[in-house]
């Protein structure tokens, strides 16, 4: 019973961006883990159990420890397992990279969905706030492959998840080309050399199958 | 060249200005606070955080870092020579302090504010329930953290001390709670006394507003309009 190895556990969701660059911490660290799909919106016994606090997904399990929140995790990823950093070793780069990512989280995620389903100003007031926050991004990353540099890191997993590979599926859903490469060249190309790497492409929710829940999603909260 | 100048911009109330002021005591590094004129943003407060126009923001050699928590953390790597480590030393302990940072300003701080709006006395209940059940679980949080220690972070004040510490002023003005006292010594009795440890720290009394300026602050603040 008591072997000595180190045994890593994700409680995910599919279509959740926060579990979803969790998964891609642990790939770029090549840490092998065991993964549990929760059936959401049903939140199964164990994960009530794991995360009384917030009932959500991601929850990591490494041994006997329990970490709950993305960022958290990605953080305590990162200082776990040494070998391709993700965050950088600059404390001011690091401030800049925790700053946007939680920029990605409680700003963009909000303008860049809701409103945008139940557009209470119309919808071009709703898709050009949502442009003007993401155009802070787009100078964040000009000049650069990813945010991280020449590697993908932290903002390129909290934002990567978040944007191209969650809300970009809702706008296209709604018919809306947000990020358009005459406006934001620089992002388009972030999103190009994401394409491009491995450890990303295993992390995407498969495009059909996640647009056709996106568009379930969709409805549900335009009558809610 | 950019100086090694520190500045922050804040303003003498705020809690979450606070934090950042706290965590360069505890580094002994001396800084300029610069007010802000409350109602008003200054033009340097609005170049330096044209995201989020909001205080606090830390300018080190020229360069602003914004957002309270991420200021603590960026003191603590930045200096982290001159006082003991603001965050605990394990990956797992630190995870836990920033998951308790994250509650504290996502879940109840928005419940603590809500105190101020709620309107009649069932909905002031409730709300009071909700803030009592996360000081609950903050109580249990602190037990497991100290592990018997002083302070949240051990034997010195630390991320996690700071992070909720801010709040003890405002807490501390029971009329700005409807009278209600929330850190209680009754239902929790080991933040109860951290709190005075906290606020008797030296790092911290400089930068603690008293209780009766800052009730006299919050009374012209939150005056309602004459009906």
């Amino acid at each position: 019973m008591a072997k000595k190895e180190e045994r890593v556990k994700l409680l995910g969701f599919w279509i959740s961006p926060f579990s979803r660059r969790v998964e891609m911490a642990l790939k770029l660290k090549g840490v092998p883990y065991e993964y549990l799909e929760e059936e959401l919106p049903k939140k199964s016994p164990l994960l009530l159990e794991l995360n009384p606090v917030h009932k959500k997904v991601p929850v990591l399990v490494h041994n006997d420890k329990i970490l709950s929140e993305s960022h958290v995790i990605l953080e305590y990823i990162d200082q776990t397992w040494s070998n391709n950093p993700i965050l950088p070793q600059d404390p001011y780069e690091r401030a800049t990279a925790r700053f946007w990512a939680k920029f990605v989280d409680e700003q963009i995620l909000p303008a860049g969905f809701m409103p945008l389903v139940k557009p209470e100003k119309g919808i071009e007031v709703a898709i050009e706030e949502t442009r003007e926050l993401i155009m802070f991004l787009e100078k964040e990353v000009t000049g650069k492959d990813f945010f991280g540099g020449k590697t993908i890191g932290f903002l390129d997993m909290v934002a990567g998840t978040m944007i191209p590979f969650c809300l970009a599926r809702a706008w296209e859903c709604m018919g809306i080309d947000m990020i358009s490469e005459d406006k934001f060249p620089g992002l388009d190309r972030w999103i190009k050399k994401l394409n491009e790497v491995e450890i990303v492409r295993e992390c995407i929710p498969p495009k059909e199958k996640h647009i056709e829940r996106m568009n379930k999603i969709i409805e549900r909260s335009k009558s809610s | 060249m950019a100086s090694d100048e520190v500045k922050v911009i804040g303003a003498w109330a705020s809690p979450f200005v606070m934090r950042p002021r706290i965590a360069l005591n505890l580094k002994s590094v001396p800084y300029e606070f610069l007010q802000e004129t409350f109602g008003a943003k200054s033009e340097l407060l609005l170049k330096s955080n044209p995201v989020h126009k909001k205080i606090p923001v830390l300018i080190h050699a020229d360069k602003p870092v914004c957002e309270s928590n991420i200021i603590v953390e960026y003191v603590d790597e930045t200096w982290s020579a001159s006082g003991p480590s603001m965050l605990p030393s394990t990956p797992y302990d630190r995870a836990i302090a920033r998951f308790w940072a994250a509650y504290i300003d996502e879940k109840w701080f928005p419940s603590l504010k809500s105190i101020l709006k709620a309107e009649g006395e069932e909905e002031k209940k409730a709300v009071l329930a909700q803030v009592e059940e996360g000081n609950a679980l903050l109580e249990k949080a602190f037990n497991d953290c100290s592990k018997g220690k002083a302070f949240f972070n051990g034997e010195h004040i630390g991320y996690l001390d700071i992070a909720f510490g801010c709040f003890l002023a405002w807490l501390r003005g029971t009329a700005l709670a409807g009278g209600h006292k929330l850190i209680d010594e009754v239902k929790t009795p080991s933040l109860s006394k951290w709190a005075d440890r906290f606020c008797n720290d030296p790092a911290v009394k400089p930068v603690m507003p008293e209780t009766a300026t800052l009730a006299e602050f919050a009374k012209k603040i939150f005056a309602k309009p004459p009906a």
